[in-house]
Order: C-alpha cells, then structure tokens, then sequence
C-alpha cells in the first residue's frame, strides 16, 4: 500500500520530495482518474504520496505591485469567483469551462499545469500572460517561464525534487483584455478538442500595443502565435481577426485523435484565433 | 512529518453532527463514507469526476467524493444526500424531484441533489443558465435533464409542485409520483454496489488485453500461497456446470471464464478472490499468465473475407444470423418509378453508459450450499436465473435472483454480468463474495449497441407515394451471440420505416468480429436502420419538389393499412395523428428558420423531421408476463410484480393499472418486485413490453381479485370497494357489505383471496419472406429538431425537439414525458457524440454522453390512439421514444448546410471535413 504524506509545511514537503518518488495532490481531480485508469486494466500499483494541501503558504491569490499571485492550492473556482482585472479574463473564462462544478471547486490551476495535458486549459492562458511558475527545492527557489514550463507531451521543467508553488502573473496595464475559447463536443465535462488564450493592449485609439496569443491542443504542447503577433502590432484591433492568415499557425502539429483531425485542429484554431481577436475588438470598443 | 501507511483518525462534521472515522488517508471520500459508514446514498459511477453521481458539499462546496482524499475531509464540513442541507434545501429539492419525474433510476439523483443544494445555498434566484451551470458536472443518462431542471427551477421560486393523489378507479391516467420514487431521492434505495453482507470476499476479474489469443496459465497456486488474503483464483475449470451463456437456448456461446482462448479485449479469463486489500493491490501482471496473440477480426468486411478464421465452430463465414423481409418485386418496382433514391450509412458502437456500473453478490444458502442467491442489478432475473443455474449446474430451484435497484439498463443489464461469476466464486469458497465493477471494465465487458453498415434504396412515384424500397444491412456482432439475432430480425420488418410500401425487399446479418459483443441498446438496430430510411425520405422528398413533412404525412401508415410483413393494422396507428399535431410547429419552424439564416452567414439554422415505429413485444415470439394479487387476512394486499423496473417506472404504471382493474387506490397495495422466490415471470424489462404486456397481466390480475370479491359479496359489476385495515366493504349502488377477513379461510401465508393473470401478445411466425404478424402492437412517433451549426467550426447545437408520440394511453403522463425526454437524450447523443471504440473510449471522458447543458427545449404532444389489445388502451414508449431523433437532427443538419450526412455520430471534425468538400465541389 502507498504511503500518505500530509506535511503542515513546505520545509517538510520539500525534503519528502527529496527523499522519495512520490506523487504530489493537491485537488486529486488528475490523481485518482489516472490510478483508476491504470487499474481499469489491471494496473493496481500507486506512487507514494505527498498531499500538499495542508500547507497553509500555498493557498491564496494575492498581489504585489508588479505580480498577481497564484498560490499552488488556488483552485478555478478560486479565480472565477476573484475579483480581477479585464487582462485575467481568459483566466476567468478557463476557470469555467474546466470540467464542471465540482472539478472547478477541487482542481487547481498549478496542478492543470504539472500534469502539463495538451488539452489542459490553463496553460494557453498562462502562456499568453507570460506568467512565471515558482518552483522549490530543499536548495532553494527558482522561476521558470512558463514557454520553458511545459517542455513535452505531460512533460514539465519540474525537478524530482521540486514542488510548484506558486503562478505569478505579471500586471498589465489597464486597458489589457483577455479572452478564451474553447471547443468541445458537448457543453460539460468535456475535453478541448482545440482552444485559443489571445490578450492584447491598445491604444486609446484602438492600435494594437501588445498581443499574445496561445493555442492549445493543437500540439504536443500549447504554443504562442510569435509572427502574428509581430504583424499586428500597430494595426487597428478592429478587422485584426481578418489578417489571420495560415501562415501564422505553421508551427502547429496537431494529431488525429478521437476528438477531432488534424486537419480540422488546425482549421478550427484559425477560426478561433480570428474569433478571439474579434472578440477582443468588441471588448475595445465597447470600452471605448 | 507525517508518514501514513495504514488509517488514520479523521475528524468532521458529518450532515451537522461531528463523526470521527479511522480511515486510510489516500481511499477516496466516497469510498470511506460508503464502506467505513455505510452512507451509501452516495454513489460511485467513475471514479475519475466524469458522472457526477459521487456529488457531495465539502464545506458548503459541491465536489466529487472519489476525487477527495479522505484525509482531507479532516476538520471539514461535509453534506451528503442523507442531510436535510442548509436550510432543509435538500429537502426542498427531494420533494421536487420526486413531485416532477425528476428522478428516474435514480442513481445519479443524490449527486444532482447536492449539486442543486449547492447551487440554491449560495444563488437563491438562479437563471436556467445558471442551473445547467451547477447541474453540468452530474450526468444523468434516463431524464435527459429536463425535470431535473424544472424541478430545481421550482425550488429556486419557492414553487411546491405536488403530485396527486389517485382515488380509487381513477389512478390510470394520472400523474402520481412514482411508488418506488422516495427512497431514490432520500438516497436509501439500493443499487447492486450498495449492500453485501459484511463478511463478503470481493471479486476482481482478470480480463485480456487482446482481442484475439490464446493463453495459459502459470502456477496459480503458488500465487495464491504467495498473497496474503487471496482465497482462490477462478479459471475456467472451477466452473462446475456448463461454462457458457447466452441469450437464445441454442446460442450459449459465451464463456463465464475463457477456456485458452479469447475473442475480444475484455473477455473474462479468471477472478480473484479475497480480502478487498488483496485483490485491489494484486496486479494482472503479477497473476502468471502466457498470452499468445492472434491476428483479430476488427471489421465485418474483415470477418466475411473468405480466408477469415472462423471465430465459432457453429458459425460458418462468421455470420450468426439473417434477416429477411420480401413483398412484391422491389427491384423492378424502382425502374417504374418516378424518382429513386439511395445511399450507404454507417453508425458506430454506442455505449449504454448507465451511471451504475454492474454490482452485487452471491449468497450461498445452507449446507452445501443447498442454493444460491444472487443479489445484483438486473433487467431480467428470470433470463439471469436460467444461466445462473446453468453455470453452477443446478436446477433452477436452487438459484434464486434478488434484483436490487437498477441504475439504467436501456438493454445492457439483459444479458448477464457479474452473476454466474459471483454464483461459481460463492460455490467454490462457499463464502458471500461481492463484486462491483468498474467503468472501464463495464465499458469494455458488456454490450454495446450493433454498429451497422447499411445500403437502402427508396422510390416514389410522382405524387410522392413510396413505390419500392430495399436495405442490405450488415450489423457488426462482436465477439459473442448475445441478442445479435434479435437485431437481424427486427431490421426487416422495420427498416422501411411507418410507411405503406407495397414493394420491399430487406436482408440484414449479423456477423461475428474480435469486438466487445453488441447486445441489446434501446431500439435493437432500429435507430441506425430509422437514420437510413429517413434520410432517403428526403432526398425522394427533393426529388420530387415535396415538403418533408407532406411526404411523410402522404405514406404513414394509418388504420387499416398492411405493413410490409403483410400485418394490417387494425387500431392504434396514431402516426397521422402525430404528424398533424406537429404542422404548426413546422410551419413556424420552417419560417424562423429562413428568417434566421437571412440574416446570419456563418451560423446556419436547419429544421428537419423523422418518423418512427416500433413493434412492442418480443418479434413474433411468446413473451408472456404472469401477475398476482394478494389480501391477507389481516388486510394485506401485495401485488407481486416481476417485472424489474429499471427507472422507466414500471412498477408505477403497474400498479395503477392493477390498482384501477381491482379498484383500490394505489396506495393501498404493498409490492414485491422481481425477487424469482416470490414473483412469477413477467419477461424482461425491454422491448418496450411492460407496459404492454405486464400491463395486461396486471390488469388481469386486478380484474380476477375484483371478481372473486364481488362474488363474495355478490355484488355487481359497478360496485365500488374499500380496504380499511382487514375491513373490506363493497358498495354496490344502496347496497354496501363490509367483510372481516379475518374470518376468511387462509392459507398457510395468511392469503384469503387472490387474483393472478397471464398475457402474452398474440403474434404469428414469420414466413420465409418475412410476413405474418411478428407484434401485437407498435408504438409511433414523429419528431422535429431544430438546429444551429457553425458552418465555420462544423459544431452543432440542437435547439429545439418537438416529439409527437402516439402511446394508446398515457397511463402516467409524467412517466411517459420523461420517457421521451431520455430517449431525445439518448438519440442526440447517437446523432452527434457518442461513439465506443474499443480500446481507446473506455470512459466517461473520452465516451461523450450528453450533459445538462446539451439538451434543448422539449415540447410533446401526447397522442392517445389507443391500443384495444393494450391495458386501458396503452402501449408501450421506452424505444419509440430514442429511434426519431437521430435521424430529425440529421435532417436538421442537411437543411442547414446542405451536408446529407451518411455516418454517425456527426463530430464536428466529420461535419468540417463534409462542409469542406462541399466547398471545394462548388469551387
């Protein structure tokens, strides 16, 4: 039978994680489903684990002049429930459409992140913010971005030895929006079959000053738009939608799978991209 | 540091009162309150927070159970569906749900319960939105939502709702709540994973990983010597009767455990059996077994090539069946008409995804044991008695079958399961042993429904009356028997749809493949045969210039006319009926469709409209139900009733037929259901029979103890009764004779009168060419869907559902509405998600089912053309309720893109992909 750990601290946590291969939990929304779907096929082995949720400096969503700050243990409902400014409100929307209620109420958003799913959707939205993961270890603390994060197919930047814990995001100016859209095959509970994070910051007449954009499961892992988004700096966030072309979505490689084709992956994301950037031009005009 | 490898003491406020549990950490919430304190109300359907059915509030928050550590409850508050909620909510809620149908099976009830109890605490004027928001984590495969909704909806405007009461002689027709509805929604009713006797071993079976193989095994004693709490590991050779099961007499091909050889991934080869400890840490790789693979048949084309293995030695070129249908001269009857039109389609494997997996356990009884008992979910004790007993090698007498309640079935809970493994593995350690399934070994174990591959051709003449029409269909078996025959048999008479068509030639197979065996699914083939026949239906429509609906109308059958199988149809052929009570609603539809889509490019409104019929009973076979009736001396009266009711609420629209044929209220009968000591056999719960057939036995019933009363008291036939304690009065006009029945003779239960009734649909055999009469009556309907695709993204929403059905009686209106509810779910959910691939959809996130946010409004009209053969004229509605809407959404689809869509379910990439080719054709 596996081990429990429930550390009240993260000095004591830290030097589990050094000492033993363990799998940490938070929320347990990605934990138990990969145990039960290990012995769905007769796969009745588990990790160790460490339980970090007792650790009362990993809770809480707060900010600094220059970060917000996700503590590990925030979970969605935490973020859709916060009250925050227009540039998390790609953030805001994930935090909804993450599998239902009750996922939402145990899930949290570092954990969406270190189980590193392509189809997870935190990521595109972090990706976009250029958010930092604070990672530690008993030698100390370091951040990695969030580009640098994910690194593969459920693979993360991760050390043995090192738990998350915390996101920071860094402030953007006021005027910064944020959208998310997610495309599934049913309303609820459903895996995202491609999805797209774009935030910009215009101008107050309307000129794009800075845009991001992240598309996720559309590869091994998400990926931000970098020539797109160097084309539309400068250009009016009205009509931007319209200069997506497929050129900008290149990189891409999305696989066939039950969900959707490659092809279609591909197409989709388009469509989202170009539905994004008109989404964030009605946001801007009716700011305006 | 706290390191924990055994329990640990767990402190929390439980429903209001403080409970300390000494828990291992890492077992799930649901687990520990489930098995450590025995509050089973909350219920397991995936373990992984895909259903829902686990819903509790964890510091006023909903969560789910079995993603909880318990060790982080400590210090919590925690709700479950045996509390009264903040505010007596749940309470509220309870008598909502039972007052609106909302609860059918009821086993993801509690989860909706705490999901809507946590919604109405913190949001006390909720929008639908808002509601489908807080119920979108909790699927429910029976109501498809909608009473679930209202039922919320009400308590949200402080709206008490309350079911009436019947009086005596009026409870046909009315709208009582279901009889076995309360213990569903306090979360006491029992499921097959909720009980077992304490001192039970628990069974986990060992299934291949191959769908074809031979195998052998290592030194299973040495194991068995080597794990601490491993009593015995079953194979093959500890089944002590005939290792085989199956649904026809003839057909017993299925092994209990796999003797070397297997035919699908999934198939059984052995079961371990112990402590749970044992059996949950013990690894299939650490069980020695040599597998050797062979290549498998994975398509029907693969297994009719000629140099295919054979899969069974009685089963030549793998077919396990024909069907067959033939009037007049089709073929030549195309040439002669005015337009033709045909097409191939294809449909997939479709999952039943009830939300209880299989459970139960055995019970050896006595010395020996003298019998054993088997307590588990079940559509059909009496068909799981026969092969119960035919594993262990017993007379049926030595077997008895305890249904518990059964959380959905829609025809996967016909075939056996888990009772001859539990009866060999209580025989063998002549111990209780317990199983309970989990989902992926319910998704990868049990039948599906038949995926087709179907051709059809249909002609018309210039006024559009159908002319002639042909199908070939190939139905995809899998490994086993199980009902393949049943599919290949009803397809026939069918597959043309509720039309006269005077010309018609129709042949199906079933054949054999290395897959999960295809069984029975609501409908048994003809959903996927209803999206053929109803998508040629539009293209003679187009053809000929024809509005869709006016076609329809043109060909249904109607009173009087002769099917294809040469049956006339003397009375309850309410189609036309249905079709004029939907007009309005596609005349309306067809205008705020074009007025929507002038206005929008890229979002594209469609309408489309589908018929369907179907035969109730089993296809020209005896299928009768017996019932019985009794008053005890002390005033007692039981109805005993073995028709398993599987949420669709039989024992409800039983009992007010039996109820008014006696003419007692309701409320004054106690029931026993389909226990196979003490219930005579009613038949299975399926082919939309119950109703029918039962229904008759029960008003059979009602009628003989009615009888031998007014004899009794020599009353006439108009009197009216009353049942006070033992006191029985009948008044007959001035007249009234009250009697003590005490004073009655009784026998050695304390019975002094009983009435008992038996039915059995009176039906013909088929000929060579498929005519005669295979039902004594069909249900039929007619829907509209109406849909919104993004022509951009190929994503469908269906908008509305406008269901007309024709039922001869609704016996309970709100029973028969949720009926259709769940079977609009069901069929949206065939036309645009579901699709089981074996191996790679074997849970509830990667096999999609429809959520509370899917399903759109649904408006019905009930049409009562009543059935003369039928109880009080009803028939019945559980399949007719899921075969129209597959094919109305694909017409909805076609009409607006233009895409005729030939395979489903219609993913959005299929719908792209479509819309693509269309494009670049026009270009």
């Amino acid at each position: 039978m596996a081990s429990y750990f429930r550390p009240a601290s993260l000095e004591e946590a830290l030097v589990i994680r050094a000492d033993a291969d363990v799998m940490p939990i938070a929320g347990g929304t990605d934990v138990y489903p990969a145990k039960v779907s290990r012995a769905g096929w007769g796969d009745m082995s588990h990790k160790d684990v460490l339980d970090i949720s007792a650790i009362t400096s990993l809770r809480g969503l707060s900010q600094s002049d220059t970060h917000w700050r996700l503590g590990a243990l925030v979970t969605w409902s935490e973020v859709a429930r916060a009250s925050l400014p227009a540039s998390l409100r790609g953030l805001q929307q994930a935090a909804r459409e993450v599998g239902g209620v009750q996922i939402q109420n145990r899930g949290t958003v570092a954990g969406n992140i270190c189980t590193a799913s392509p189809a997870g959707d935190g990521a595109p939205n972090l990706l976009a913010l250029d958010a930092e993961i604070e990672l530690a270890s008993r030698t100390g603390t370091r951040r990695v971005a969030m580009r640098d994060f994910i690194t593969g197919y459920r693979q993360t930047a991760c050390r043995p030895d090192e738990l998350v814990t915390a996101i920071l995001i860094p402030k953007l100016p006021e005027q910064a929006e944020a959208i998310f859209l997610k495309l599934g095959a049913r309303r609820y509970l459903v895996i995202s079959i491609a999805m797209v994070s774009a935030l910009a910051v215009c101008d107050g007449a309307g000129r794009i000053l800075d845009v991001r954009l992240a598309v996720g499961a559309c590869s091994a892992t998400p990926q931000r738009l970098a020539s797109l988004e160097q084309a539309l700096i400068g250009e009016p966030i009205a009509g931007a939608g319209a200069k997506v072309g497929k050129q900008h979505l290149a990189h891409l490689s999305p696989i066939d799978d039950v969900r959707g084709s490659a092809a279609y992956r591909l197409d989709a994301a388009l469509t989202l991209v170009r539905d994004a950037l008109d989404g964030l031009a009605g946001s801007a005009r009716r700011a305006a | 540091m706290q390191q924990r490898v055994d329990t640990e003491r767990i402190v929390l406020t439980l429903n209001g009162h403080e409970q300390t549990i000494d828990a291992e950490p890492f077992a799930s919430l649901a687990d520990t309150l489930r098995e450590k304190l025995g509050l089973t109300g909350t219920k397991i359907g995936c373990e992984a927070g895909d259903c829902g059915a686990c819903t509790v509030l964890l510091d006023g928050r909903q969560v789910c159970a079995c993603l909880v550590p318990t060790c982080q409850a400590d210090g919590c508050d925690v709700t479950t569906v045996e509390g009264a909620g903040p505010h007596g909510l749940t309470d509220k809620l309870r008598n909502a749900f039972l007052a609106h149908g909302a609860a059918q099976c009821g086993i993801c009830t509690p989860g909706m319960l705490m999901a809507a109890t946590d919604l109405l605490a913190t949001q006390p004027a909720p929008s639908r939105a808002d509601i489908e928001d807080a119920l979108g984590g909790v699927l429910c495969r029976c109501t498809g939502y909608t009473k679930i909704i209202e039922a919320v909806a009400d308590v949200a405007a402080n709206r008490a709702l309350k079911a009436p009461t019947a009086e005596a002689g009026h409870a046909v027709g009315s709208r009582i709540a279901r009889v076995d509805g309360f213990p569903k929604v306090a979360g006491t009713d029992r499921f097959g994973a909720d009980e077992a006797p304490a001192d039970a071993l628990w069974m986990r079976v060992i299934r291949s990983p191959h769908a074809r193989a031979q195998f052998t095994f290592g030194d299973l004693d040495a194991l068995k010597a080597r794990v601490p709490g491993l009593v015995a590991v079953l194979t093959a050779k500890d089944v002590p009767g005939e290792n085989s099961f199956g649904v026809f007499p003839h057909l017993k091909d299925q092994p209990v455990l796999a003797e070397g050889h297997v035919r699908f991934r999934g198939e059984a080869v052995a079961a371990l059996i112990g402590t749970r400890e044992a059996i949950e840490t013990l690894s299939d790789r650490d069980v020695p077994i040599t597998w050797e693979r062979l290549p498998a048949l994975e398509t029907t084309e693969a297994a009719v090539d000629q140099h295919a293995p054979q899969l069974h030695d009685f089963a030549k070129g793998n077919i396990l069946a024909r069907g067959h249908l033939r009037t007049g001269d089709a073929p030549n009857a195309h040439a002669q008409s005015a337009a033709t039109a045909e097409g191939n389609f294809e449909t997939a494997f479709v999952e039943h995804a009830y939300i209880e997996p299989e459970a139960g356990y055995a019970l050896p009884v006595g010395d020996g044991p003298e019998r054993i008992e088997v307590v588990a979910c079940t559509q059909a004790p009496y068909m799981d008695l026969e092969d119960t007993a035919r594993a262990l090698g017993f007379p049926p007498s030595r077997v008895r079958i305890r249904p518990t309640a059964c959380g959905g079935g829609f025809g996967g809970k016909l075939d056996v399961s888990v009772q001859p493994l539990l009866a060999v593995a209580a025989w063998v350690t002549k111990r209780p042993v317990r199983i309970i399934y989990s989902r992926t070994e319910s998704m990868a174990s049990t039948t599906k429904r038949h995926p087709a591959k179907i051709w059809a051709k249909s002609s018309a003449d210039a006024q559009g009356r159908l002319t002639s029409f042909e199908m070939i269909g190939d139905f995809n078996t899998g490994a086993y028997s199980s009902w393949g025959p049943t599919v290949a048999n009803r397809v026939p008479v069918h597959g043309m749809g509720p039309y006269k068509v005077p010309n018609a030639w129709l042949r199906t197979r079933a054949i054999f493949t290395n897959t999960t065996p295809a069984g029975a699914f609501r409908g048994f083939g003809i959903p996927q045969a209803a999206i053929a026949n109803e998508t040629l239906m539009d293209d003679l429509a187009e053809k000929l210039g024809i509005d869709r609906w006016q076609i329809r109308r043109a060909n249904a059958l109607d009173h009087g006319d002769r099917t294809a199988s040469g049956q006339v149809i003397k009375h309850s052929a309410g189609l036309p009926m249905c079709l004029d009570a939907l007009k309005p609603d596609w005349d309306e539809g067809l205008a705020r469709v074009a007025a929507f889509n002038a206005t929008s490019q890229r979002v594209k409104r469609g309408l489309g409209i589908a018929c369907m019929w179907y035969g109730c009973g089993n296809t020209s076979l005896s299928n009768p139900s017996t019932m019985r009736i009794t008053l005890a001396q002390d005033g007692t009266l039981t109805f005993l009733n073995g028709a398993v009711d599987i949420g669709q609420g039989s024992s409800t629209v039983l009992l007010q037929i039996a109820a008014d044929a006696l003419g007692l209220p309701p409320q004054a009968f106690r029931m026993i259901v389909g226990d196979t000591d003490l219930t005579a056999d009613a038949g299975k719960t399926s082919a939309s029979r119950q109703t029918f057939v039962s229904g008759n036995a029960s008003r059979l019933a009602g009628e003989d103890l009615r009888r031998k009363i007014l004899a009794l008291a020599n009353a006439g036939p108009e009197a009216r009764l009353s049942l006070e304690s033992n006191r029985l009065t009948i008044i007959d006009g001035e007249a009234s004779r009250t009697i003590d029945l005490a004073t009655l003779a009784a026998d050695a239960n304390g019975i002094v009168l009983d009435g008992n009734g038996t039915w059995d649909p009176p039906t013909t055999t088929l000929d060579e060419n498929g005519q005669g009469v295979p039902y004594a009556t069909y249900g039929f309907a007619a829907q509209i869907a109406e849909v919104e695709v993004d022509t951009q993204l190929g994503t469908t929403r269906v908008v509305g559902i406008v269901a007309a059905h024709d039922v001869g009686r609704a016996v309970n209106p709100t029973l028969v509405e949720g009926q259709i509810h769940g079977g609009i779910a069901q069929g949206l959910g065939l036309a645009l998600m579901e699709e089981f691939i074996p191996g790679r959809t074997e849970n509830l996130h990667d096999y999609l089912i429809p959520t509370a946010g899917d399903i759109p409004p649904i408006k019905i009209h009930l049409v009562e053309d009543p059935e003369l053969d039928g109880p009080y004229g009803a028939k019945g509605v559980g399949e007719p309720a899921l075969i129209a809407t597959a094919p109305a959404i694909l017409a909805a689809i076609r009409h607006a893109t233009g895409v005729r869509v030939d395979r489903v379910p219609v993913l959005p990439h299929r719908l792209w992909a479509a819309l693509k080719a269309g494009e670049e054709a026009e270009a």
